[in-house]
């Protein structure tokens, strides 16, 4: 989208005498550009589809999931199949036996969003709701939480105008777990990637510290560090270690910020456990030179530096491992010992923090749309008072975490610690139990968008849940013939974005991620047009859910009284700010708003007002007053209102967890080189970062062109598209594997079939292959054979990330790789 | 007469591929008449993105050369083709007309740089056409150039005697000049992708240090050709070195120290890895 003279004026900051703006234009990501092939991807579905040997009035053959085609049968069929099943259910065991579950982004808008339609559904029929892990946050939220707070965002930290920050007075960022122009922050596409070229243009030097030359250190770096995966954490002891005894730390900021620092300090000096936390100790573990680590320690510390600790100020590859939570909690360790929040050292990835105008509110998605769940979305903090509907609430307290909605099919329960969604740290204390008393297991499964096969982890749990008769009934509501889609009874088929109404802002999310807006040069507001007919006889989610509820008898409560998705999208512009800026009919008519920033624009830099000891000035969303006193000055939301070294929040609830202690510590991996038995089985370290061409699936598989990307997959001889594996030239010489040769990737939980990249990008005994393949399809048994598609989190461990916390931990998982030999 | 010319920037492209599926977008399924067939679905790549990795662990880069057609001056595709299959527009753009060059597959064999894709549906081959049918209306940019967020792409119209000077001002280069098909597409930064480097790290072997502004000198047939000092880790690198060069002698210095020489057989990048200096009076 390139802006015109009639577009709100861009932001323009003045740094060293230089005058720093923005291009004149939105940027675009790949899969993104790739979007038409989609649309018409010959895997789209286009009709209601029955699996040929379910009979939903005699025998349904629920172990023939997977295995069986399908028949083409009518909408009225199919709506009346899965409205009599949600009937038969309700009838039977309460509405609460009907599961539904979603993945992760393959729409977007208010209204067609799952947080939108899918939840109004499903708040209106009753059902139990799957809980979503913080799968991108998992380390700062089990993690960083207990040691800054920041609940309402995950445990992430707020980032508003750290770009002006850090071009007036930055002089070296640690790009730590973070590959930015990979990962674009989240939905920013490479918004950022003008600042890294300012910031590298002014000289500010650029360090990684990845297990993968990452493609914005292949651009940017000045230095790279490939610590042994699941070692980054002795690094970072041994980074506090050399400022401890070298007195190259913020020692004031300490005094007056931290909670509980000398007992920390004790244990990085070896006080406590006898092991001195040096470099050398370090270059055991991380295979990374002492002296280097040394020479990264005094550099860090005499030069302002921002740690860009994941891709978005938080998350990382790092945050998704069983060193995740300390990981976390070590990386606010050491800015808070350079004095987090002055001027030029924070934490901050590059991607949010451009200026923009906070106040003009418009929803993200995680407000809920048209469903008004103000228990499960961000509904109720200001969405559901301005506009004009009728919010339906869910009433059924049974939930299941997404990592275990295979045993809770297959054993009918599950418990667990930890329930995520941001609104007080201890809410990730609870004990869960699934289904929670006198609610009955699942019976259905209603399984709307993508697929977990590729996403979640060892994933082959999920593909044998289907094939089973404690479910019942299983429907898919999805665009495309993907991993999950047929392991259904019954398809219905939805249209894309490009085939119905919707509205909405540019990498807005808000709720759990407030104003990430700011990851753009601009704020743009944007109706999305109906661009063609759905295709064939597929649906908008939205029309799907009105069809079965008319089924249902609650047509006029689902659409309150017949609304289209067009009439949603004009309450969603009535009910922002936007009325006060641009007319209705000038909206429909140009097509988006630029939300223009004001003349005086204040900045208000992340954390400052905490380093400088005064009220909390930014627009972030918390903390609440539940964390403070009227006439405190403010602070965190810890209970100390500082950064807690020794953690309040965890040593009332266990302090004697050595998974997750007091103060953070180096543990070694669960799954790693010091799992003796298993690492000898087993030599090589996978990493499955979240991946560059397949956002949650999306762009990858459908026979779509993003398929013909070199670096995303590999055609061979078979005409199959092979996914990617990256493995180190000796690695590869010693198993006789040479650049583009398929090979089997295998451990005790799976095998995949997959292309090698031989490359001198991984050190040797790290391999990587990007998570979130679309697709699956297996050689054999499905769930019992190896999948040639590239799902390489059938590969990962569904151990939760600690005992007591539910987070995932794919980047933990030790494999083999052997050439395939082609004659078997 | 002004011309078009591309001016990829090889320093800026990190293979992101949003040319090459903009390309798609705007060509698969979509026959220009009179400058292009339709784009097959899958298997051409009008903007071919090349992968160049150079060195070893941990002395690594990696480049990118992405490549249209070249709409060379002197192409090799006119002179192969039959019947005015294709043209060279005043404006610089090489056309291959879809109708006149059905059927001449030898097409493909005639590009030096590969860029001709053959269509075997249509029976025509093909080729990026700079979206002339997009420029002809107007646009100042075609699809690739628009949609690359780096600032790796970008195209200019203008005389070639200006041309020339940016040329010339920004060290910019044809690549595989010796093809001698004189190339509207130019390179900056070529050199990280045809060139190889010899890199390596100096440390204070006593001390366990990392031998910060160690003086590094490179010579080739006892001449030096490239001088540099050491960073805070003690790494160095020698960039722009051809392949396949022959021997180089590699001399670490360090105040205190004995000189360490090494000499390296240059085929492609190679990393020397750690030099341990020791101190003169050690033994």
């Amino acid at each position: 989208m390139e802006f015109t003279a009639d577009d709100a004026a861009s932001w323009n900051i003045k740094a060293h005498g230089k005058e720093f703006a923005p291009p004149r234009k939105t940027t675009i990501s790949p899969y993104t550009l790739n979007y038409r092939s989609t649309v018409y991807s010959p895997k789209r579905i286009l009709y209601p589809l029955k699996r040929v040997d379910f009979d939903p009035n005699g025998n349904r053959n629920c172990m023939k999931r997977g295995e069986s085609r399908y028949e083409r049968i009518s909408w009225d069929t199919a709506s009346e199949i899965v409205s009599n099943e949600i009937k038969r259910i309700k009838r039977e065991q309460g509405a609460a036996g009907i599961l539904f579950s979603r993945g992760s982004h393959h729409l977007w808008g208010n209204v067609g969003y799952h947080f939108s339609g899918l939840y109004r559904f499903m708040n209106m029929v009753g059902s139990t709701m799957y809980v979503q892990n913080p799968d991108s946050w998992e380390g700062w939220h089990w993690g960083g939480m207990h040691q800054w707070g920041f609940s309402w965002r995950l445990g992430l930290p707020e980032q508003y105008d750290l770009l002006e920050d850090a071009l007036k007075h930055t002089e070296m960022i640690v790009f730590w777990a973070s590959d930015p122009e990979t990962t674009g922050g989240i939905y920013a596409a490479f918004e950022s990637t003008s600042r890294r070229q300012w910031l590298k243009d002014l000289g500010v030097k650029m360090v990684f510290i990845d297990p993968f030359y990452n493609h914005t250190a292949g651009m940017f770096s000045d230095k790279w560090f490939a610590p042994r995966p699941g070692s980054e954490n002795a690094m970072a002891c041994a980074i506090a270690y050399v400022w401890i005894t070298e007195n190259r730390y913020d020692q004031q900021y300490i005094k007056t910020h931290a909670l509980g620092f000398e007992k920390w300090k004790d244990y990085i000096l070896g006080r406590e456990d006898q092991v001195p936390k040096t470099p050398e100790w370090a270059e055991l573990e991380t295979q990374i030179p002492a002296r280097e680590i040394r020479v990264l320690a005094r550099e860090w510390s005499a030069k302002k530096t921002m740690l860009a600790a994941g891709g978005l100020g938080g998350w990382g590859g790092a945050c998704r491992s069983a060193t995740g939570n300390e990981w976390a909690r070590l990386m606010i360790s050491l800015q808070a010992m350079q004095g987090l929040g002055k001027p030029g050292i924070n934490i901050w990835s590059t991607t949010q923090g451009a200026p923009c105008d906070t106040r003009v509110m418009f929803p993200g998605y995680a407000e809920g749309g048209i469903s008004g769940d103000i228990d499960n979305t961000a509904a109720g903090v200001r969405l559901v008072s301005r506009l004009d509907y009728k919010p339906i609430r869910g009433k059924i307290n049974n939930f299941i975490t997404r990592l275990r909605i295979p045993e809770a099919i297959l054993e009918g329960k599950s418990h667990w610690t930890g329930r995520s969604g941001g609104v007080g740290i201890e809410y990730q204390f609870q004990k869960c139990e699934y289904p929670a008393p006198g609610y009955p297991g699942p019976q259905m499964y209603y399984r709307y968008g993508n697929s977990y096969i590729g996403t979640m982890t060892e994933t082959n749990r999920y593909i044998k849940a289907y094939r089973t008769d404690r479910l019942s009934f299983v429907v898919n509501q999805a665009i495309w013939h993907e991993g999950e889609t047929h392991f259904a009874d019954i398809i219905l088929p939805a249209c894309t974005n490009f085939e119905r109404w919707d509205i909405s802002e540019f990498s807005s999310c808000s709720g759990y991620i407030p104003d990430t807006y700011s990851q753009c040069n601009h704020r743009v507001i944007s109706l999305q047009k109906k661009c063609i007919d759905p295709l064939g006889e597929s649906k908008s989610d939205y029309d799907i859910f009105a069809l079965l509820s008319k089924k249902l008898g609650l047509y006029d409560v689902y659409t309150e009284g017949g609304r289209s998705d067009f009439d949603w999208v004009k309450k969603m512009f009535e009910g922002s700010d936007l009325p006060k800026y641009i007319s209705w009919e000038k909206f429909l008519n140009k097509g988006y708003y630029v939300v223009p920033i004001p003349e005086k624009y204040k900045a208000t830099p992340a954390l400052r007002w905490f380093a400088e000891g005064r009220k909390k000035d930014t627009p972030d969303w918390g903390p609440s007053t539940t964390d403070h006193n009227e006439g405190d000055k403010g602070g965190l939301q810890t209970t100390s209102g500082l950064i807690e070294f020794e953690s309040s929040s965890l040593k009332r609830f266990k302090p004697e967890d050595e998974e997750r202690p007091v103060i953070p510590k180096y543990i070694p991996s669960w799954e790693g080189h010091h799992t003796a038995e298993l690492y000898t089985k087993y030599p090589l370290q996978l990493i499955s970062p979240h991946p560059r061409f397949s956002f949650h699936t999306m762009g990858d598989g459908k026979d779509s062109w993003i398929n013909d990307v070199k670096d995303h997959r590999v055609l061979k001889e078979d005409g199959f598209y092979y996914w990617i594996i990256r493995i180190n030239t000796k690695d590869a010489m010693d198993r006789g594997i040479g650049n583009g040769d398929l090979v089997r990737v295998f451990n005790d939980r799976g095998e995949v079939i997959l292309a090698s990249q031989v490359t001198e990008r991984v050190p040797p005994g790290t391999v990587h292959s990007y998570e979130s393949c679309s697709d699956y399809n297996p050689v054999g048994k499905p769930g019992e054979s190896a999948d040639r598609c590239g799902c390489v989190n059938i590969l990962t461990p569904s151990r939760f990330i600690t005992k007591h916390s539910s987070g995932m931990a794919p980047n933990s998982c030790l494999v083999q790789i052997q050439k395939l030999d082609e004659d078997s | 007469m002004k011309k078009w010319n591309m001016i990829i920037d090889i320093a800026k492209c990190h293979d992101c591929n949003n040319c090459f599926l903009a390309c798609k977008d705007e060509h698969v399924s979509n026959p220009w008449p009179p400058y292009s067939e339709a784009q097959p679905w899958h298997g051409q790549r009008w903007m071919n993105i090349m992968r160049k990795e150079r060195g070893q662990y941990p002395y690594v880069d990696v480049a990118y050369l992405p490549m249209p057609c070249m709409h060379c001056d002197d192409p090799s595709c006119i002179k192969e083709s039959n019947a005015g299959a294709v043209i060279k527009r005043k404006d610089g753009i090489v056309i291959i007309d879809p109708e006149k060059a059905k059927g001449q597959e030898d097409l493909v064999n005639a590009c030096p740089y590969g860029a001709i894709w053959w269509n075997s549906e249509k029976s025509v081959p093909q080729k990026c056409t700079f979206c002339a049918h997009l420029l002809d209306e107007g646009w100042k940019e075609p699809r690739c150039v628009q949609a690359c967020p780096t600032g790796a792409l970008k195209i200019i119209q203008t005389e070639d005697a200006e041309m020339n000077k940016i040329v010339k001002a920004d060290d910019l280069k044809t690549y595989l000049p010796d093809l001698a098909t004189n190339p509207r597409v130019y390179y900056a930064n070529l050199n990280r992708y045809v060139r190889c480097f010899i890199a390596g790290n100096v440390v204070l072997q006593d001390k366990d240090e990392c031998a910060e502004n160690a003086k590094l000198t490179l010579k080739k047939d006892e001449k030096v050709i490239q001088a540099t000092s050491a960073n805070s880790y003690g790494d160095f690198k020698f960039d722009n070195l051809f392949q396949d060069s022959g021997e180089y002698v590699l001399e670490a210095t360090y105040p205190g120290y004995n000189i360490l020489t090494v000499t390296v057989a240059l085929k492609a990048s190679v990393s020397v890895n750690s030099l341990f200096l020791l101190p003169v009076n050690s033994d």
